[in-house]
């Protein structure tokens, strides 16, 4: 059973170098998030594995703090793309009266 | 007799959580926008996340280990939810915007922003 485990955790993780290329390709960079979300998850669905194939329960713990770090790093982009996208908004010319040359 | 049954489940279930996870991440690599994407990401990867733990259930130790399984599964969900929500309202803003390959003046920002030039101040009808 623990070998199984431990081979299913493997294929996690070449699941996930293979979904890392998105990181490569995405022509955006909410898509290269993403593939920073995958590398989170899938990375707690590995250390989960190896946690219960090895019969070590203090693994469970690093999970659980991978789940918090990829939950904030993604909140983080949110927050750096907002304040990205108001630095960039195009500012209002001023108002002009009446046409006075 | 009892413990092989549930090695069986065990394995069943770990296998189906393993290749929803792997649908998961065709899908991220092979949909055609990002809204589809983030769609991939955050709904089938977590259900294959969630399959995994149920599957690993039996696995850990009671009470502590089931404990921090049930957590580590519920704060994925919560932070997929959160994170698609957000992430989609990002690309709809403009962060779903191809990059131009000319950014070089952009100070290390993302290409975050619509491509559009900045209207300078006074460039208006003369």
């Amino acid at each position: 059973m623990s070998a199984y485990l431990l081979a299913m955790a493997a294929v996690v993780l070449v699941v996930v170098a293979v979904g890392l290329a998105r990181l490569l390709a995405g022509p955006t960079a909410a898509d290269r998030l993403m593939a920073a979300q995958l590398l989170g998850s899938g990375g707690v669905a590995a250390l989960l594995l190896l946690g219960a194939g090895t019969g070590d329960d203090g693994v469970l713990d690093l999970a659980l703090l991978l789940v918090l770090l990829a939950a904030f790093a993604g909140v983080a982009f949110v927050l750096g793309a907002a304040r990205a996208s108001a630095d960039t908004t195009p500012e209002q010319p001023p108002e002009t009266g009446p046409g006075a040359p | 007799m009892i413990g092989s049954i549930v090695d069986g489940f065990s394995a069943v279930v770990v296998a189906l959580g393993v290749l929803f996870f792997a649908l998961g991440t065709l899908g991220l690599l092979r949909f055609a926008d990002a809204p589809s994407r983030l769609h991939a990401l955050t709904k089938v990867d977590n259900l294959g996340l969630g399959l995994i733990v149920l599957g690993l259930l039996p696995q850990v130790a009671f009470p502590l280990g089931t404990l921090k399984l049930i957590a580590v599964w519920l704060l994925a969900l919560l932070a997929g939810a959160t994170t698609g929500q957000l992430l989609g309202t990002a690309v709809i803003a403009g962060a779903g915007n191809p990059s131009p390959a000319s950014r070089a003046d952009d100070a290390g920002h993302a290409d975050l922003a619509p491509a559009d030039p900045p209207v300078l101040p006074g460039a208006g009808p003369t």
